[in-house]
């Protein structure tokens, strides 16, 4: 007893006479990181500052200015253009009515690639058979595969699929959604992002701790139990980490999008978008265009903000002892 | 302690009879996994075996099924060997090796060290992971043309800085046909990098604090304590922060049609780019389906040793 | 059970002939697969959707922006995989050749009977919309690519001429540069390089070269001496761009010679319609020539609005659609929006500016003397493959990889015989 006082004070003493030499080394410490922080912070948001002044300049001043100069008359206007009357083809009604297009499609194949992904993570990790590391790896090598490879067997997929769908709804009068745009969208984007999700959730599942698995399976509970009560919660990190993957990628989409779903009035964002961006002939509007790229980020950059929230420290902290 | 996964199953089974109940159980995992299982045996092997068929064929503007050699990979192949002038095939393989060494060394340096740095305790954490995470929200058809201006001698850095004064300044990377892939780098790393940090920041928040405590104790200093604890820690999340960067390396189109327009005389090609112009420009698509394969045998080449090395460690 | 499962059966045929019979009547819906997306076209092509709506058809859109059409391409090869097709697709005309090759076009032929197609569709044009005796394309157009567009105040301020030939068109641009003004506004890509070489070789080997060459691929032609002198002038002629050019958008090059920072641009009509958008005149504010060596042949391309095998319900549909792309008062409205010229010639030409009415003359006068040539940088010289196997070469070219004349005569007759 006696010897651990001491030895505790010897501990305190020395620490003490190291804490005042290091005070002055960790406040170099710490204006060291703030400012590298603050550099890379500047030169992350620089292309933002173009964008975000040019989309409140006029065109005028677009062409004649220069581009890092601030707006000197700024104007709202590029952006209510970009909401409601810029052209998506021949409709000009901005792109306000593609968002909902796109969420529709992009919050189902999130949730399903995430639940396939996690419950993928824990089979592989915590429920292991033998050829476990050949199914990963074969998993994981699928994302590899360039989608320009997959667009037109897919399509003849989805083709097949959408006329059983017709021949079963003529025959039952249910519509199953075989053929549906968005649904086809959904699928594509589930089985392309399942290689991802199961690689994030298996690599997280990896690192926790069995133990507590096999305690839960002693006290009696199923496969699914455990998954609920014991995995899920103690996954807020990686499963934030996919979401935004997931979302940010699907979102974004163009290729899959165009491909399946370029009809007027299913098209998502990113298909408006690049209609209103990328068009052949005729002046282009890059203030419109800026505020149009902008509004068509805030979904995501909202989905990052919340996400934000999940990245606490300590979950793990405690969870194991002995 | 948790790096370390045990290789026990993790259940066995209860009592000897052999109730379909009780086998249903057992096989639940397997049944679980299954459909994502089948789904990627069909819709991604499944594919490739297509994709690879048709670089056995004639195929120009629509599959056809007749085989009729190996053509395809016979151009490919002389083309492989044309540096002067660089046939688009070799200005693609030559611009991905570059890209690739480059984007990912970067991408996993900077996201770490952003990490590493962002896990300080910082004050306004939740303003600065927004700003490094936000360029991959932005759809690159748009932030290409913002770079591209950026870049651009006569629009943009360059341009200011001789405003200011400072004439003898130079970026004309994108115009020149050497260096015009840098600057997709450039672009690539910015779009890529904050998310590479998220995935190390979530990495790092998942160690338990105890380890780093008891480091600490034991006397390691700040960077014995990164280098020979947290790190090691961290290889599961560089697996797949390379695996997702990989992925995107491969997928880059866009990032050199909307900043580069194809380069000077298609320098700033990548084989995605490559791909896409035979199969669905230039209706040869025998030759986008052999440079396909060309490229999948490339990456396995190199992935496949590494995912061995990673996975088969944890099976210890 | 049985009698349960045999009266179920029963009410699910009666329910499946109900649905069945319910499909019979016409889908009074187009739908059509384009990349005009910009004001000016779109309000173009807003037209038509007018015109139909008043006959009581719906117009479903299917834009896809991009690339010329690259990304429009692509997405309707996955729509005509997966066996959805829209009512017609804006094409250009080798790709119209390739999907009724495939089969999956429709036909037209009584349309076109009844229109007159036959007498007022230039023959070189019906070479892509006519597939096997059967009309599977209706052209909205004709662009042609071999002409100049000219700064009228700055060709005062220099004191220039109407260029006839070649050197000429040198002389002028060393007046353009002694004053200080960038002679030529080049964006550097391959297609708006390729596009200033048509005019280039056609130029240098006169009309019949240049079919020999660059619409017939006939290699004595390719490997012969008028070509590497064609690669001379077109050397000589790079000198006289700004160092800025790589990359650039053509419309941004447009604008270079409208604002006066530039003399002239080498590029097809559409360009007029940057001019007639930023409100310039023709002969008050610009000046169109013919690519000095050229006049009296055109080098063209189209756009055409191929038309698919649709289910027989919506073949009504297209066939209203088909009618009022090629009617008279359509093509006048159309063309003279897009800044070019209609693709049945018996259109007045009224409602057209000058530079408009010229393009008129000038197709005629090609279609009847044999002189209307498809242009080899737009795609309609040649298969796609050869075209940009040809592009890829002329960039390279330009941009330095290639660095002689002969070496560059060399890789393009290597490289159209690869993608042959």
């Amino acid at each position: 007893m006696s010897s651990v006082t001491s030895s505790n004070a010897t501990l305190t003493a020395a620490s003490a006479a190291q804490l005042s030499q290091g005070n002055s080394a960790r406040w170099i410490g710490r204006i060291a990181i703030y400012g590298l922080l603050l550099i890379f912070a500047v030169l992350y948001l620089m292309p933002l500052f173009v964008m975000l002044t040019t989309s409140f300049k006029t065109m005028d001043e677009i062409q004649n200015g220069n581009m890092l100069a601030l707006p000197q008359a700024p104007t709202f206007d590029p952006w209510i253009k970009a909401w409601g009357e810029t052209c998506v083809g021949l409709t000009c009604a901005g792109i306000k009515g593609y968002f909902w297009n796109s969420i529709k499609m992009v919050v189902p194949a999130v949730a399903i690639s995430t639940i396939m992904g996690a419950l993928n993570g824990y089979v592989l990790t915590k429920w292991r058979f033998p050829g476990h590391t050949l199914v990963f790896g074969l998993m994981l090598f699928a994302c590899f595969i360039p989608f320009q490879s997959v667009l037109l067997p897919m399509a003849t997929i989805l083709g097949s699929l959408g006329r059983f769908g017709m021949t079963l709804q003529n025959a039952t009068g249910l519509s199953f959604g075989f053929g549906n745009p968005t649904i086809n969208l959904v699928f594509v984007h589930v089985v392309y992002g399942l290689g991802f999700t199961t690689l994030f959730f298996r690599n997280f599942y990896e690192a926790f701790p069995t133990e507590l698995v096999r305690a839960a399976q002693v006290d009696g509970a199923s496969f699914f139990q455990i998954f609920r009560r014991i995995m899920l919660p103690n996954s807020l990190p990686i499963i934030v980490v996919t979401v935004i993957y997931q979302f940010t990628n699907i979102w974004n989409d163009f290729l899959f999008a165009s491909a399946y779903a370029g009809t007027g009035d299913s098209m998502p964002m990113t298909v408006a978008l690049n209609n209103v961006v990328n068009t052949s002939t005729g002046v282009v509007e890059y203030n419109v265009n800026m505020a149009a790229a902008m509004i068509a980020a805030v979904p995501t950059l909202i989905v990052y903000i919340l996400a934000g929230r999940y990245f606490v420290r300590g979950l793990m902290a405690g969870a194991v002892k002995g | 302690m948790s790096s370390v996964a045990t290789t026990e199953p993790a259940i066995t089974t209860r009592g000897t009879r052999a109730s379909i109940r009780g086998r249903l159980q057992d096989a639940l995992p397997k049944i679980v996994l299954a459909p994502s299982f089948l789904i990627t045996i069909i819709f991604v092997y499944g594919f490739i075996l297509w994709t690879a068929y048709l670089s056995f064929t004639n195929s120009k503007t629509f599959p056809s099924y007749a085989l009729t050699g190996t053509r395809a990979y016979e151009r490919l192949w002389r083309w492989t060997f044309e540096s002067d002038p660089p046939s688009s095939w070799y200005t693609s393989i030559t611009n991905m090796a570059v890209f690739g060494f480059l984007y990912i060394g970067i991408c996993l340096a900077l996201g770490l060290f952003l990490a590493i740095l962002l896990d300080q305790k910082i004050r306004g954490e939740g303003i600065l992971r927004p700003i490094f995470l936000y360029p991959m929200a932005l759809s690159f058809i748009v932030t290409g043309v913002a770079w591209k201006w950026f870049l651009d001698p006569g629009l943009g850095l360059e341009q200011t800085l001789h405003h200011f004064g400072w004439t003898s300044f130079h970026f004309d990377w994108i115009k020149n046909k050497d260096f015009v892939i840098y600057t997709v780098v450039i672009a690539g790393v910015w779009q890529a990098s904050g998310f590479v940090m998220a995935m190390f920041l979530a990495g790092l928040r998942g160690i338990d604090g105890e380890i780093m405590k008891a480091a600490q104790i034991d006397g390691a200093s700040t960077l014995q304590l990164y280098r020979r604890i947290i790190i090691p820690l961290l290889r599961p999340v560089f697996l797949s922060a390379f695996i997702v960067l990989a992925h995107m390396a491969i997928k880059s189109y866009d990032l050199v049609v909307a900043l580069t327009s194809g380069g000077p005389g298609g320098s700033a090609w990548l084989p995605s780019n490559f791909m896409y112009e035979y199969t669905f420009k230039r209706n040869e698509m025998a030759v986008g389906s052999a440079s396909a394969i060309i490229m999948l045998m490339t990456i396995s080449a190199i992935i496949v040793p590494y995912l061995y090395s990673e996975l088969k460690e944890k099976a210890r | 059970m049985r009698k349960f499962l045999t009266t179920t059966a029963i009410i699910a045929l009666a329910v499946a002939g109900a649905g069945v019979s319910a499909h019979a009547a016409d889908v009074k819906e187009v739908q059509m697969l384009h990349w005009w997306t910009s004001g000016g076209e779109a309000a173009a092509l807003n037209v038509l959707k007018q015109d139909l709506s008043k006959e009581g058809f719906a117009w479903k859109d299917v834009p896809v922006a991009g690339g010329g059409g690259d990304a429009a391409m692509t997405a309707l090869k996955a729509m005509v995989a997966a066996g959805t097709y829209p009512t017609a697709s804006q094409m250009l005309g080798y790709t119209v050749l390739d999907y009724a090759q495939a089969g999956v076009m429709g036909d037209l032929t009584a349309t076109a009977k009844k229109e007159g197609w036959d007498k007022s569709v230039p023959a070189a044009l019906q070479k892509f919309s006519v597939y096997d005796g059967k009309w599977v394309a209706a052209p909205v157009n004709v662009h042609s690519v071999n002409w100049l567009w000219i700064n009228k105040a700055v060709m005062e301020k220099i004191g220039g001429k109407q260029p006839k030939t070649f050197e000429d068109l040198i002389a002028l641009l060393d007046k353009a540069k002694a004053a200080g003004v960038i002679p030529l506004a080049l964006g550097g890509q391959n297609w708006q390089e390729a596009t200033m070489f048509d005019s280039i070789v056609l130029s240098t080997g006169g009309p019949e070269f240049y079919k020999k060459a660059f619409n017939d691929l006939d290699e004595a032609s390719l490997k012969s001496d008028t070509m590497k002198k064609s690669f001379d002038n077109l050397a000589t002629i790079i000198k006289y761009v700004d160092p800025n050019f790589s990359g650039r958008d053509w419309n941004l090059a447009t604008a270079m010679v409208i604002k006066g920072d530039a003399l002239v641009q080498v590029m097809g009509d559409w360009a007029k319609g940057e001019f007639v958008a930023a409100k310039k005149k023709p002969d008050t504010d610009f000046l169109c020539y013919r690519f000095p060596g050229t006049d009296g042949s055109v080098i063209y391309n189209s756009d055409m609005f191929g038309m698919f095998n649709v289910p027989d319900d919506r073949k009504a549909a297209q066939v209203a659609l088909a009618t009022a792309t090629l009617s008279k008062s359509f093509q006048s409205a159309f063309n003279v929006v897009k800044g070019s010229v209609p693709a049945r010639t018996d259109v007045p030409d009224t409602d057209f500016d000058a530079c408009g009415k010229k393009g008129i003359a000038d197709l005629k006068a090609a279609n009847e003397g044999g002189t209307l040539f498809g242009s080899l940088a737009q795609g309609y010289g040649a298969p796609p493959a050869i075209a940009n196997a040809y592009k890829d070469v002329v960039s390279k070219f330009v941009h330095g990889q290639i660095k002689t004349s002969d070496e560059a005569v060399k890789q393009l007759v290597q490289a159209i015989d690869d993608a042959r």
